[in-house]
């Protein structure tokens, strides 16, 4: 498998403060990824880096087979070349149906003009019904997602995730707030979605993460600590003394 | 989803079979057209009301659909004033120019011509000679171009600029008055060319034209409300498609559109300038009806008037902002020309004209504080789709459980 996103040698700090810290991450084309720590680790701010919101100081991003640097491009330009990113906290459009938050989302051109005379075709449509129904969302195509519940609000955020068709899904926190039925639903969902692309999700839930069953990179203060399987890691003594032992 | 246009925005049609009947009606009433029970004053009050229902739509494409809190679109309303007043007065001028010089007994030159003008319309501001700016004023058709072209250019510029580094909330709004505070302190300038504080006069009589101000206010009138009609189309047009799920996305949760791939900033230039064409050219048609325009008129406070008759009258939807300019101008009009009957309290009488911007400021706090969907929402109640108020905080993970079932009821 190629490499999709590397992440060399970087840093990162805020008023003197530094939040990441000779960071280096890799994760090849459909690889699932859980990456774990305690508050202040850097998880979010990794994400902000990737996604181009942060300008490290110092490092390399690179993306997909030619290599190409993230760190020149604008966010909107780091996602249409394939990183979609989901939000702590369910971050939809509440003031929209699903059907419009969905179709939103589709791959499609993104310059104003083709979008000022866009209309949905058929196909579209048909698209967004399929990707509803993976979500669990099908019969709520047409309420206003500000209706959805919690746990139905994260689902519809992965859903956009997906019909922005990525190549990388980085999505943080995905069960928080939900039911064990509700975790169990998004376990399968991002299993799925890692079977064609990669995944990196960030959890506090170990029991979450061991459902995940992959490999789990282990942050601590900006930097890994550790990076194995899920028993690999939990049985390291650096891990134990700063995150599990607490 | 794929019914036609008409068919998803029933407002829209509603709205235009009104404006349809309203203009009939005035027609019909008119002096100039029928039988003379509107007069004709009050026909131009009706057509420039029009007007600031147009750019009232323009602020809530910006505002209320895009949530970008522009206090300086009266800037562009005014420009769009000037560039038509330009052509009108120069052409008048001309005009009266060429039919005194007919009296001498060699035939003018078109160098006198020109100086003639000149000193008929800068001779105020003590000069005779044209400013750059007036290069095309003897154009009709240039000077409509630059209707649209100049503040629709400097909408362009001041947007990317702001834009591009990410300004927004209030610190826009604070550029934005700073922009049309700047903007009207230089026209008041002797110099900038545009005869000072004077302003462009005279703009109620169309060059050539020998019809009567009954006829020539109806035609403005109707000129407004074709105007309005258009404007109204082409926003509703704007706002239903991927378009418009698009601006309300970034006024609702700008990150996300950002990470969705799309280019923020560029979608907020467009709309920013697009709104600043639409207010420009119902300056265009404004202006002719009020027969004069100062740099007074794009004082900074006009912007926020803007601002207030779209809060009072329902942002986020455009009939709302129609409904506002229409209410609040109108009462405006009414309260401040002596027509409102003072109130006698015995110790002191209230005399309208002094209080009617106390009533104005405490009827926008409280459509602030207890009907923020202004005059507009009482059409849901109609309407019957109440939507479910979810827009309070977050209940958090833990208790994420509870909003499912508040969600059910």
């Amino acid at each position: 498998m190629s490499t999709l996103l590397e992440v060399s040698g970087v840093s990162v700090s805020f008023d003197g403060f530094r939040a990441i810290n000779n960071l280096s991450f890799r994760i090849a084309d459909a690889e699932m990824r859980a990456v774990i720590g305690p508050n202040g680790a850097g998880k979010t701010t990794f994400m902000d880096i990737v996604t181009g919101k942060t300008k490290p100081d110092e490092g390399r991003v690179l993306w997909g087979e030619k290599s190409v640097s993230l760190l020149k491009m604008s966010e909107a330009k780091i996602a249409q070349a394939g990183v979609g990113r989901k939000f702590q906290k369910p971050t939809v459009f509440e003031d929209q149906s699903v059907q419009e938050n969905l179709l939103m989302a589709l791959k499609k051109p993104r310059g104003w003009l083709p979008v000022l005379s866009y209309r949905p075709s058929e196909e579209d449509l048909a698209k967004v019904a399929t990707l509803a129904d993976d979500i669990g969302l099908g019969d709520a195509l047409l309420r206003k997602s500000g209706e959805l519940s919690h746990g139905q609000k994260q689902w519809l955020e992965i859903g956009i995730l997906l019909a922005q068709e990525p190549r990388l899904l980085l999505v943080d926190e995905p069960a928080a707030g939900m039911t064990p039925e509700e975790r169990e639903k998004t376990t399968d969902i991002l299993v799925e979605a890692a079977k064609t692309r990669a995944v990196v999700v960030v959890e506090h839930d170990m029991e979450f993460v061991r459902r995940l069953n992959c490999k789990v990179t282990v942050l601590h203060e900006g930097s890994v600590l550790a990076e194995g399987s899920l028993d690999h890691v939990t049985s390291n003594q650096d891990v134990i003394d700063v995150y599990l032992g607490r | 989803m794929n019914r036609s246009f008409v068919a998803r925005n029933p407002s829209v049609l509603i709205f235009l079979a009104l404006l349809a009947l309203f203009t009939l009606g005035v027609t019909i009433l008119s002096e100039g057209f029928g039988v003379g029970m509107v007069s004709t004053s009050f026909v131009k009050t009706l057509g420039k009301t029009l007007c600031l229902c147009l750019v009232a739509v323009a602020m809530d494409l910006i505002w209320g659909y895009a949530g970008i809190l522009s206090l300086g679109h009266f800037a562009f309303f005014g420009l769009g004033g000037y560039m038509i007043g330009m052509w009108l007065m120069y052409e008048r001028t001309r005009l009266i120019v060429v039919d005194a010089l007919a009296q001498g007994q060699l035939p003018p030159t078109p160098q006198e011509v020109v100086d003639g003008i000149g000193n008929q319309i800068f001779g105020v501001v003590g000069s005779s000679d044209f400013p750059v700016i007036w290069s095309f004023a003897d154009s009709l058709t240039l000077q409509l171009a630059m209707v649209v072209l100049v503040p629709g250019l400097l909408a362009l510029v001041f947007g990317w600029l702001a834009f591009r580094s990410r300004v927004t909330g209030v610190y826009l709004s604070i550029l934005t008055q700073a922009m049309t505070l700047a903007l009207a302190l230089y026209l008041f300038q002797n110099d900038s060319g545009l005869r000072g504080n004077n302003g462009l006069s005279g703009l109620q009589n169309l060059p050539g034209v020998n019809a009567s101000q009954d006829v020539v206010s109806m035609w403005f009138f109707w000129a407004s409300a074709l105007a309005l009609g258009l404007g109204y189309l082409l926003a509703a047009w704007v706002v239903s498609g991927k378009f418009g799920s698009v601006i309300r996305g970034i006024r609702d949760n700008e990150a996300r559109v950002r990470f969705l791939g799309y280019s923020v900033e560029a979608y907020k230039l467009a709309m920013f300038t697009l709104t600043a064409c639409i207010a420009a050219i119902a300056g265009a048609l404004y202006y002719p009806q009020a027969g004069i325009i100062n740099p007074a008129e794009i004082a900074p406070i006009a912007s926020i008037y803007l601002a207030v008759w779209v809060a009072i009258g329902g942002r986020g939807r455009l009939y709302g902002a129609v409904i506002g300019a229409a209410v609040v101008s109108l009462l405006s009009t009414w309260f401040t020309g002596g027509q409102a009957p003072d109130v006698p309290l015995g110790f002191y009488t209230i005399k309208w004209v002094d209080w009617w911007l106390v009533l104005l400021g405490l009827s926008f706090v409280g459509v602030t504080l207890f009907a923020p969907q202004g005059i507009g929402g009482l059409f849901d109640l109609i309407s019957d789709r109440l939507r479910p108020n979810r827009h309070g905080a977050d209940l958090g993970p833990d208790q994420g459980s509870l909003r499912e079932k508040e969600a059910q009821q």
